[in-house]
């Protein structure tokens, strides 16, 4: 049974249905106990920071997941619930779950890209991946594939080694991370079709140990 | 880089489309839910449903509608028409559908933009802009009029200050239709789009007059737009979504080419 966290963070069906249009059993859940018994977890979400880790404190989710991830249970984190599991946010000066050293921080207000040229800000639509490791979760993922984001904020791992794949907006910023049995993606695998699908299925039968030889 | 998005939209009446579909291939199609899933396999970036049904217990019908689309595809689509309040917007939201656009009710309650932000973040809300283009006059500076009603109703707004008061209220993003422009396929409405872009910091989606492929390059170049809405020229066979990429793509502009 795979557990998808439900914390107050926007739409959650989207994933729920996404993986059961891959067969995957899973449930909505915001029990502890539940969540605890899961095989896989998946934190989605969209939202903010301050109210993100305030209701995951709040319903005593904060614990379970970092057992989750102490256990080596595969975990996912997407969007905003990859944001949330660094150690600190600037949205909301927030200090986070810290499963992955590092901080999420703003686009700058007035982004232009290497011409000049001005960068709406949230980055939203559909980028590409640069891919930095092989990885069980992303594999069978042709390189030309895109994915969809929406996101103001950017993840800053603290060191490299984490980095899975990042994304051109303006500059090369880090969109996918992979940490033990933690694997976690700024975009929404969930809403870009084939390959957000390739990836869920990935991580279904993926077993938590990581691949992560540098490409 | 970011890939600038094409979007074609559907107009639902009673849980159906408006107007039998005849794609390319001439493969007849009514139900919006198939249809949704033909634009899904053939590459659209994302989908707009334009719900134009008034009654309320059309509605339901329409939730349906989202729900299934929504066990379907899987890529980001938005819903609108008639949503008045945040409640109306949760139902849509809950159903499946990644986005909410408000446009009339939004003019004349603009606090449910601010509401709707507030509740279900930016990136759910869609402003939807009608707009005619006017004399410059003190009341409507930029020379660019909201309108209402299919263009029935002026408001007195002037279309530039909406957007940005609007960008500031909490939308995450514009969908800007010319009604000038509509239904013309004489190309989209170029001096008005890259004023609104240039004028906000979200996407700008533009909508009204599409015809050929060379019109959306034109409006996602020169326009400064971020996704192009398109319906007739898809919609009875005309062109297919792949063959507007590639029109765009060899001119380089950057689309999505894998899906």
């Amino acid at each position: 049974m795979i557990a998808i966290i439900d914390y107050d963070a926007g739409n959650l069906t989207s994933v729920e249905r996404a993986l059961r249009s891959l067969g995957a059993d899973c449930a909505i859940s915001r029990d502890p106990e539940f969540i605890a018994q899961a095989s896989r977890v998946i934190l989605p979400g969209v939202g903010r920071a301050g109210a993100g880790m305030a209701s995951l404190r709040r319903l005593g989710l904060d614990r379970v997941l970092a057992d989750t991830v102490a256990q080596g249970k595969p975990f996912l984190g997407i969007c905003f619930g990859t944001q949330i599991i660094f150690d600190y946010s600037e949205e909301d000066l927030t200090d986070c779950l810290g499963l992955m050293p590092g901080k999420v921080v703003r686009f700058p207000v007035e982004h232009r890209d290497q011409a000049g040229e001005p960068l709406k800000v949230p980055h939203m639509g559909w980028n590409g991946v640069d891919w930095k490791k092989s990885h069980p979760v992303f594999a069978g993922i042709p390189d030309e594939a895109e994915f969809y984001f929406v996101h103001s904020y950017y993840l800053q791992p603290a060191s490299g080694q984490w980095v899975a794949g990042t994304t051109d907006y303006g500059f090369p910023f880090t969109s996918a991370v992979a940490r033990g049995s933690l694997v976690a993606v700024q975009f929404h695998p969930e809403k870009s079709g084939r390959p957000g699908l390739k990836l869920l299925e990935n991580f279904l039968a993926w077993d938590g140990k990581e691949g992560g030889d540098a490409l | 880089m970011l890939s600038k998005r094409i979007i074609p939209c559907l107009d639902v009446r009673d849980g159906k489309l408006t107007k039998g579909i005849k794609f390319k291939g001439n493969v007849d199609i009514g139900d919006p839910v198939e249809m949704a899933e033909f634009y899904y396999r053939e590459g659209a970036d994302e989908l707009v449903f334009y719900d134009i049904t008034a009654s309320h217990e059309a509605r339901d019908i329409m939730l349906e509608v989202v729900r299934r689309v929504a066990e379907r595809i899987f890529i980001p689509f938005s819903v609108g028409g008639g949503l008045r309040t945040v409640e109306d917007m949760r139902a849509v939201l809950l159903a499946g559908a990644e986005k909410v656009s408000v446009n009339s009710s939004a003019v004349t309650n603009p606090q449910i933009i601010a509401e709707g932000s507030r509740q279900f973040g930016a990136q759910c809300v869609v402003l939807g802009m009608d707009v005619l283009k006017v004399p410059g006059s003190e009341q409507i500076p930029s020379g660019y009029e909201m309108v209402i009603h299919g263009g029935r109703k002026h408001m007195g707004i002037d279309a530039l200050w909406w957007a940005q008061e609007a960008e500031r209220l909490g939308a995450g993003e514009i969908c800007l239709n010319s009604i000038d422009a509509d239904g013309t396929q004489h190309g989209y409405e170029m001096e008005l789009t890259a004023m609104i872009s240039s004028h906000v910091s979200i996407p700008v989606i533009a909508s009204g007059g599409a015809g050929e492929p060379q019109h959306l390059a034109d409006v996602l170049t020169g326009g400064k737009a971020d996704a192009a809405l398109i319906a007739s020229m898809t919609h009875y066979g005309h062109f297919s979504v792949a063959e507007i990429k590639d029109y765009l793509s060899e001119r380089g502009i950057r689309v999505r080419k894998y899906w």
